[in-house]
Order: structure tokens, then sequence, then C-alpha cells
């Protein structure tokens, strides 16, 4: 075994990596960039090095750098992590060729399952399933309809040079392939000037499922079940689960027989996923092969019960694995939420900036956070926008989403902007409750972006919550407080009787236990006996409130004042559309326009500078610029008004 | 007797009626509540104790003998705010459109005689068409009075002024001398002449709002402290505000229990202040993570936003915050957060209110605008402050102290009890790269002795060290312990005693 291991990563997979070489007894060496410098993954190792500028470019994926710090520090293998240098092939026989060990596969592995084309020509050679399809050129519209008609219908026909939706048909039968190509071939041809267009088998309502590979360097290869990953925004996955709700024990054994034939093919060596795709009636077919540990891996090391990272390491330091498949034993549900630094309401743009209040959930047998960041951490925009991982396990599938969204309701984030409250809704979502996932689910369930909206019950739940806050405030402000107050949010009210009743209150109909204390951000309590958490900020008169997926602002009245504030003018929030505001904090680097000019949609307006990225700000929309509100060199608030049109 | 109790409830009943149902729907209308409505809101639940309620004007012109109505267009009295005696004034727009009378004058100058002599804060919820024309020079000498009870009354109570309505005229010299003034959006505004008279005398057109609402005094000329969104909330957060402050100067800080902590660390403190010292922070985080629950109750957030002022407390007990935002103009000194700061740290010094002070600041601003404006006149100001205050004085550098700016901030110098510094604090002249084009400036086209010279300064100066071995900061803390060392210093310096010598008072340069 090892005696010390370079993590050639950041944040969150680099103290995980660290976590595990701790515990086995490994010392461990972290990288850093400058932007890193202080980071949580550089305090956790034994060993810190330097390894440039903030741009992963010229750090985080230098091979030569990072093979230095392992000279430097006497490492004698390095994890990889995953992204950067992950699934690079030249980096994996650089690390050799420097007597070093690469604790992941061959290279030969990564690039054979790297290139497209090689990979699902291997895939087909071992019997792997792949999506149907047609690949050489189609003569004309009955050749179409007849290919079609061979691969089963539905089917897609797409352009070779295709890209943005543009060529691209479904068709259900005969007629439609006919149309379909001939419309595809057209628009193909005045989109690309390439009219090639090739069909292949149309899935709907896709579902992402994958199979986890473990394969040691004695030729045992196990599959340790399969995760789904359907909730997926723009390919990037956001809720993960093992295992998946759409299989059985006959597609998952065979899907896991596939899986480990194509790792046998290409001699894997390491931890591995095969990616396929599924339809919802279990056909499932291959769609490419990660040669790294996953960000998702916490679901199956939660209902596998082993640590892949261990793996990994023994794997490459040589040692036999010591199972074998029918040792395998799979238990319970496990789900994971990535918390990303992003504004879900305002088309999931991404944020940045200081998180000046970081608490997680926390950790226990059944929930698990992984996590490269501390109270005072910075989330740049140099990488990945992913503050953490929350993961649940329970024995059923609703257990594990219930713990999960009680952990994300008690999970405090503040500074930036989160998605916690996307997720929790998501988790909530009746569909995905009843595990009717599809790659699909968030255009279709959340088609015009996402309102943090509460469901009846979260908002019960923070009407109660508000009240209990607001009478323990006024029993400390007056030494004494009243029983009856009005809860009241967006004109909307709520009388309450809120009474001190061994040592929780009633509120209403619902009991509420809980030893919250004025000035605590987070309420943790039990209303009818079921424990809830929720987030709660104070700001004047007000309280802002996150529970369950949604955020309310509301005010707690004793009932006279309840009834005048009911008097009080509701104040349109002034019309910003005619406004250009800047989407973050920066630097306003130029204005484009001038007082009196006309505009057209797309045109240039104004560049913002933040984190040294140059944000250009275009007209939504054709007009006529009124008034310019800021200058070249100001420095702009997030929502401060750059210009006006008229 | 039961004549005498009937024709009493006669009296009530048309005094509470205030100007009458059609002129209080026409209130309502404005989105503004009655005189009476509003104390409900502003005192605890049936703790009003009104004054002067059968008082009615004694004007025998113009048909006014014809026109009274019991109280004549003010509600006073006294009640309680969570617990603690308060007086109160509310002027009642519906009744002679609020219009200031002599006898209007008398029951508020009552009300204000009687706060003085027991202690007790004046809050004024002022909503007035003016002087009452009909009166003629009665009513001016009405407001005479009221303005003289002003002065005697400041620094001796707390003085609120909470604009509802109109406020116009000589009227506006009332709340201008009282401490605080909070406004309205919409409905509430201040100027000495309206849009009409503007418009003949400077030919300039402009709404009452642009001219004197509660944004334009909030942001633009800074009279006015806070602008709330409508009577109710501005009436809620006008009894969150008096839970900071003392009855009077013979008063301490009213103490709140908490549950916070004293030696509570805050370890994403010592990640603050970033590692380029170009960079700015937000220095309410560090506020916000030191004081008592996080509540800090900020005084003109939107007026001179590069120094904080505001309330908070430590252990329970109120204290006055004065910080350098090094987010605003790098949290220069100027004319505008000089003069802000400065009655601040007055108004503290007053009522006996301990001030901590945290420092991140690069000077004062440069510019012909600022010294045209008479910034050296104004920055004195805060000098003055600072250096008269004998309140309990606790001062964090947390990074720039350079220059002038350092000794005005509650340095050790004017008094400071307790001088600390974080490690990254630099107390210096000035900047590196400025000293350095000074010292050295013979090398100036060397780019590389420049570069040199420049890092020997920061290595040099750009420490809290030389300070330290001068005594001019009394310890370098770890950020983290903040809150922890700034718990004790207080605790220490409860029973601080400093007295100035004796004068008629000074002569703070105005």
């Amino acid at each position: 075994m090892f005696d010390k291991i370079l993590i050639a990563n950041r944040g969150e997979i680099a103290c995980r990596i660290i976590r595990s070489a701790r515990r086995m007894g490994i010392s461990t060496v972290a990288v850093y960039s400058e932007a890193d410098r202080g980071g949580l993954h550089t305090e956790m190792a034994d060993e810190a090095v330097a390894i440039g500028p903030a741009s992963a470019a010229e750090s985080y994926l230098v091979a030569d750098k990072i093979i230095a710090a392992c000279k430097q520090t006497g490492a004698q293998a390095v994890h990889p992590g995953f992204g950067f240098l992950a699934e690079n092939a030249a980096f994996v026989e650089a690390v050799q060729a420097a007597g070093l060990v690469f604790i992941g596969p061959q290279a030969s592995a990564i690039r054979a399952m790297g290139d497209k084309i090689e990979s699902k020509r291997l895939a087909a050679a071992a019997k792997v399933t792949t999506v149907p399809g047609h690949m050489d050129l189609i003569a004309d519209e009955a050749e179409a309809a007849r290919i079609a008609g061979e691969i089963g219908y539905p089917v897609m026909i797409k352009a070779s040079a295709g890209g943005g939706g543009k060529g691209m048909r479904i068709a259900r039968n005969d007629d439609e392939a006919r149309a379909g190509f001939q419309s595809a071939r057209n628009e193909a041809r005045a989109s690309f000037g390439d009219d090639r267009v090739f069909i292949e088998k149309f899935i709907e309502q896709p579902r992402h499922v994958e199979i986890q590979v473990l394969a040691d360097a004695h030729g045992n290869t196990l599959y340790l079940g399969e995760r789904e990953c359907s909730i997926q925004r723009r390919h990037q996955k956001v809720i993960e689960e093992a295992p998946s709700p759409l299989l059985d024990a006959k597609t998952r054994a065979a899907m896991g027989a596939q899986a480990v034939a194509l790792a046998k093919a290409v001699g894997y060596q390491s931890a591995g996923t095969v990616e396929f795709i599924a339809d919802q009636k279990k056909n499932f077919y291959f769609l490419e092969m990660n040669t790294r540990i996953q960000v998702e891996h916490p679901v199956t090391e939660m209902v596998a019960d082993l640590d892949l990272v261990e793996w990994m390491i023994r794997v490459a330091a040589g040692e036999k694995l010591p199972l074998r498949q029918k040792d395998v034993k799979l238990n319970g549900w496990a789900v994971e939420a990535r918390v990303y630094a992003e504004d879900p309401t305002r088309g999931f743009l991404p944020s940045i900036g200081r998180l000046t209040r970081y608490q997680e959930p926390p950790a226990s047998d059944s929930l698990r956070v992984d996590s490269g960041v501390t109270e005072g951490s910075e989330i740049t925009v140099h990488y990945d926008p992913m503050i953490a991982k929350v993961v649940a396990h329970g024995a059923t599938r609703v257990a594990a989403i219930d713990e999960l969204q009680a952990a994300l309701d008690a999970f405090q984030i503040r500074g930036l902007n989160h998605n916690l409250s996307f997720l929790t809704a998501v988790l909530g979502h009746e569909r995905f409750r009843a595990g009717r996932l599809s790659t699909e689910f968030i255009a279709e369930e959340f088609p015009d972006g996402f309102r943090a909206t509460a469901s009846p019950a979260a908002h019960a739940v923070m009407i109660a919550v508000a009240a209990v806050v607001q009478r323990c405030c006024a029993a400390r402000e007056m030494g004494r407080a009243s029983d009856d107050w009005v809860v009241s949010l967006n004109g909307e009210t709520h009388s309450l009787q809120v009474s001190a009743s061994g040592g929780g209150f009633q509120v209403g109909e619902q009991t509420v236990e809980t030893d919250w204390r004025p000035g605590e951000t987070l309420f943790r309590g039990r209303i009818d006996g079921r424990p809830i958490a929720a987030q709660i900020e104070r700001h004047g008169t007000r309280w802002r409130l996150r529970h369950g997926g949604a955020e309310i602002e509301v005010q707690v009245f004793r009932p006279h004042v309840a009834e005048l504030a009911a008097r009080m003018p509701i104040k349109e929030p002034p019309d910003l559309s005619r406004f250009l505001l800047s989407p973050m904090p920066g630097l306003l680097v130029k204005v484009a326009v001038e007082t009196g000019q006309e505009v057209k949609a797309g045109e240039e307006l104004a560049v913002v500078e933040a984190m040294k990225m140059e944000n250009v700000l275009r007209a939504e929309r054709d007009g006529t610029v009124a008034k310019i509100h800021a200058q070249a060199g100001a420095s702009l608030t997030v929502d401060q008004a750059i210009l006006e049109f008229a | 007797m039961q004549d005498i109790i009937r024709r009493l409830e006669e009296m009530r009943a048309g005094a509470r009626a205030g100007g009458g149902e059609r002129r209080v729907q026409a209130q309502h209308a404005k989105g503004k509540l009655s005189a009476r409505e509003r104390i409900d809101i502003l005192l605890d639940e049936g703790s009003f104790e009104e004054w002067d309620m059968f008082v009615e004007h004694r004007c025998q012109d113009f048909g006014m003998p014809e026109q009274k109505v019991p109280g004549d267009g003010v509600v006073t009295g006294h009640g309680t705010v969570n617990g603690r005696p308060i007086f109160v004034f509310s002027q009642d727009f519906t009744v002679f459109g609020g219009s200031l009378s002599e006898a209007h004058a008398e029951k508020i100058c009552k009300v204000m005689d009687k706060a003085l002599q027991v202690g007790a804060p004046v809050v004024g919820l002022n909503d007035s068409g003016g002087a009452r024309i009909q009166e003629g020079v009665a009513s001016l000498a009405g407001y005479a009075d009221v303005f003289q009870r002003n002065v005697m009354a400041s620094g001796v109570v707390p003085q609120i002024s909470l604009i509802m309505g109109p406020c116009a005229g000589g009227a506006v010299y009332s709340p201008a001398m009282t401490d605080f003034i909070f406004m309205v959006k919409d409905s509430s505004y201040m100027f000495v002449t309206g849009p009409d008279v503007v418009k003949t005398v400077t030919h300039e057109t402009v709404t009452h709002e642009e001219l004197g609402g509660a944004v334009t005094h909030t942001t633009k000329s800074g009279v006015a402290d806070l602008a709330f969104e409508n009577d109710v909330e501005a009436l809620l957060e006008v009894r969150r505000f008096i839970d900071f402050l003392p009855g009077s100067n013979r008063a301490p800080p009213p103490v709140r229990e908490t549950t916070d902590p004293a030696d509570r660390e805050e370890p994403s403190l010592d990640t603050l202040v970033p590692p380029d010292p170009n960079k700015p922070y937000d220095m309410k985080e560090l506020i916000e993570k030191v004081v008592d629950e996080g509540d800090f109750f900020e005084v003109q957030p939107t007026f001179a936003k590069n120094i904080i002022v505001g309330f908070a407390r430590m252990e329970g007990r109120t204290v006055g915050i004065v910080a350098n935002q090094p987010m605003v103009l790098a949290g220069c000194l100027d004319i505008a957060s000089s003069t802000k700061a400065a009655r601040f740290v007055r108004f503290c010094d007053c009522f006996n209110i301990p001030i901590l002070t945290f420092v991140d600041v690069p000077g004062f601003m440069p510019g012909t605008a600022q010294e045209h404006g008479g910034i050296i006149k104004h920055g004195a100001k805060l000098l003055f402050a600072f250096a008269e205050a004998t309140v309990p004085k606790v001062t964090v550098i947390t990074r720039k102290a350079y220059g002038g700016a350092y000794d005005v901030m509650s340095s050790k110098h004017i008094r400071g009890d307790v001088n600390y510094a974080w490690p990254t604090a630099e107390i210096a002249v000035m900047g590196p790269k400025g000293a350095v084009e000074i010292i050295f400036r013979g090398d100036l086209g060397d780019t590389a002795k420049i570069e040199a010279r420049t890092e020997e300064y920061r290595q040099t100066f750009a420490n809290p060290f030389v300070a330290a071995s001068r005594g001019f900061i009394d310890d370098v803390i770890m950020p983290h312990g903040t809150r922890r060392r700034l718990c004790r210093s207080l605790a220490l310096l409860r029973d601080k005693r400093l007295e100035n010598p004796w004068k008629k008072h000074d002569n703070l340069p105005l």
C-alpha cells in the first residue's frame, strides 16, 4: 500500500478522497491554485502544494505541475478525482512514466472509452445493446421509410451536421418518416449547407440509468447496482438515486452483465461507470462509459455499504477485491441532491460570492454531506459552482426522500443564491415521488422556470413557525405575550391562537414543540410530532422563511394592528422592464449606447466586469434609450439600473 | 352627576371623531392612518394615557369660533413601548389639516416639558399642513415654543420624529432638531418651500416626492434617517428602535436578555479580509457576526454608505456602531460620511451608549468637490465628536488605518479606551505605493527599485506591529474571537468615569 498519495483535484471530491486516504492511514498531498489558497482541501491534507494561477488551464490541468508536486512531496500515487485530468490518457502515461501510480484505469481503457465511435464499436462487439440506427447516407424518402420501419417507430431523423434542434424530426409511421426525411433534409441544407441525414431509434421519455463497475487487476470485475440520474437540467445532473425506481431484478442483472462485459472487453481495472439510456419499458441502450469516479458515487456507496475511493486506491496498489458478484448486497435506497450556487428563480443564472453563513445539516448514519467549503469560503467563477452534495439513505425510497428534504430544509447558506428550494421542490413533487422520471422532468414540470411557491402543507408549517417566532420575540420584549396573532403575507391573513402549552405551543390546531431562541436563523422543532426545519431571517418587521421548497415573507401582527395594516396601500413594485439592470455586482466597463439611440434586440448595451469576466449585456427587444443611469467606471450592485428605455 | 358623565362621554366621542367620518376616510384613502390609529400601533395595547383631549383653540377671527374640535388637531399623552414610558404627540390631519395653533403647540409643549422632568423619550408623529394661518403670529409663536423645547430636550431625552404627511415651511425645524427623523414613502414630505414656490423662484419643475419625499431625504439630503413603506411598518420600527434607547441621559441603556454567548466564536471572520488589499469586503458581515443575535438596527443605511452607523447590543446592552464600509468608495471619509457619523457619535455620547468602531479607512476623499465643499471643517466634526466623547470607546482596526483618518476613527490618541487590531491591519501614514512615491521620488523612473521599496515599506508599516509597539494598539486579536474580546472590554468599561472640563458648551466646527 502507498504511504502517501497526491490528489490532483480541489473542492468536495478532493476532501472526500483525503478522508478515505486518511482512514486507510495514507498521508495526503493537496494541490491548489491561487484562488484556492486556504481552501478546505488544503487544510485537510497533510501537505499542500501551490500549482499556479486560478485558471484551471494554468494549474489543475497542467500534468507537469502535478507530477512535479508528487516528486517534491514524495507522493507515490495520484488520484485525479473527476473532471480536470481524470480522463486524460496522456496524463496517465506521464504519471506512469514518472514512476508513479495513477489511481484509476489504464490509459488504454480511457482512450478506448473516450472515443464516441470506438466505444460504441467496442460495446457492440461486447454484445452491449446500443441505440439502433442507420449511420449511412439515405438516398430518398422510400429508403428512409424502409430503414425507419426496420429500426422500429418512433424514430428520430437527424441532420449529420445538426445542432440546436435544427434538422431534427420525429416520425411515428412511414408517412411521417417520408415527410420528416424531406423536411429534415431541406432544413439541414438551409441551415448547415449539408443535407446528409441519418435515422436512429427515438426514445420517448428517456431515463438515464448507469451501472457502477469495480474491477481489480486480477480479473475480478463486479457491478454494484445502478444509479438513476434522470433529473437533469441541460445535461447537468441534479438529483441521483440508487437503485433506480425503473429497474427490476432481471433488467438490473442484464444491465450489470453488459456493463461487466464491456469493462472486461477494455481490460478495465478501477471504478468506472457504464451509462445507459432507458425507455419507460425498461429497454436500455449503451450511451458511454465514464472511466473515473462519478460525482454521484455516494448513492452507490450508501446502498452497497462500501467505499469506492478506498477500493480505487487498493486496486491501484495491486490488491484483490475480496468480493464476488454474489457477495454484493444492496441495501435500502439512497438519494443525492447537488447543491449549486445558482439562482433557480432567474433561469438558474450562476451565482458567486462569499458563503457568509454556511451550516450543513448534521451528518448521521443515514445522512452524508460531501462538500469542500466552510463558512467564509468563496464560490468563484473559476470552477464548478457545486457547493455540496447531500445524500440521504432510507429503508425505502420515500424514507430517503423525506430525510433528504428535511436535511435541505436545515441546510443554511447565505451570501449567494443557491438551489436548495428548487431541490426541495423537486423532491416534494408528486411525479418525482411516484418515480415517473425522465430526463425531460425539469423541462416538463417547470416549463416557465422555478418559483418558490409553497405546497399547502409547507405553507401551514411556515405560518405556524412565523407565529411562534413572533410570539417568542414579543414575550422576551414585553416580559409576557398575548395569544392572538395574525400572520399576513401578500394581503392574505391567518388569525391564529398561539398559546404556550407544556413547553411548546398550541398554534391553532397544530402543536409546535421547539427550543428556538430569538436570533437563531434555523428553526428546528416538531409540528404535531413531525420533525421540521425552516430557515428564518428577520428583516425589520418582516420574517423571511424557507421550508419545503418555498420561500415566503410574512409579517405577524397583533389583531388590532393587522386590521390597520389591511388598510395600507398595496404598492405595485416599480416596473423595471424598461430598465437594463446589472445582473451581478461588478464594474461597469462600458456603456455602448447613448441617450436617444435606437437599438435593436441583441445589440450590445453595456459591458459589466465581474470577477475578471466581461459580461456583455444585450437589448432584449428593440427600443430607444431614454436615460443612462450609470457611467463607465461605476461599480454596480446587483439589480442596479444601468440605463432606461423610453 | 349622570349629566356630567354623559357630557364627558359626548365630548370624548367628539374628540375621538377628529375631523369627522368623511375626513378620516379621505385620510385612509391616501393610505394614511388617523392620529389615534397611529398611537394604537406605536404604544403597548391599552397603555395610552391621553392628555388635553378637551383643549380647543382660542381664535376669534375668520369664523373660527364656530369651528372647534376638541383636541385641536393633535393627540397628546404618554404610554409605554414594551413596558417603558414614552411621550407622544400625533398630529391629526383631519382636524384643520393638522395645522398648528397656539393651543395645539401648548399641548405639544406640555408633553415635552413632562418628558424632560420624568426622563422619557418623545416621539412626534408629524402630519400637518403647517401654521394655523387664521391665528397669525400666535401660531408662529407656538412653533417657536416647540423649537425652544426641542433644543432644551436635546441631549436630555431622545426625540424621534416620524413624518407621516406634509411637513413644510417652518414646521420642518422642529423635526430637524430632534435626534432621528423617520419618513413614510410616498405619503410624507418635508421641505422649506414647496414645488410651487420653487417653480416661481428658480424655474425648476419638481414634484413633492422629488423635492422632499422620503427617498430624497434618505438618499440625497441625509435629512431623514430611515424611510418605510407605510404607516404600520414605520410605527412598528419605531417601537423596535426605542428598545435600544435609554429614557434619558440620566438612565442607563436598557438591557435585553439574550442567549447569545459572549464568547461565541466566528471562524469565518478569519477570512473576511481578502488577501488582496484593494479588494472590498462587506463590513456589515463583521457587524452582524459580532453583535447579539446578528440584530443590527442601521441608521441612514442609504445615505453616505461609505460609513455605517447604527445600534446593536452586546450581552444585551445597547452599543452604537460606527464602521467604515470598504464596499463603498473604499470606505473613504468624505463630507457626507463625516457629518453622518459625527452626529451619531454625539447622540451616543449624550445618552451614555458605548461606541464600537470598526476601522478600514484609506483616508479622506480627495478632489475639488470635497475641498470646496469644506471637507476640512466637516471632517473635523467627526474628529471632534470622537475626541469629546466620554462614553466607553472600543475600536477594532480590520485593515487600513491610514493618515489623519486613522487618528479620527476613535484612535487611542483621542481617548479610545481599548483599541484592537486584526493581524491584517495596516496602520500607516498612507498606503505603501503612495508613500514610496514620495519618499523615493528620485527612483520614480526605476520600476524595479520602486517595487522593492514598496515591498520594503509594506513589510515595515503595512502591519499592526509598529502601532502596537508604541501602545497605540492594546492587542492584536484574531478575528474569530472579536466578539469575546469586545464583550470583555465593554464589561470592563461599564462603570468608566471620564469628565471633560467644565464649559458652557463646546464649539464644534459647524
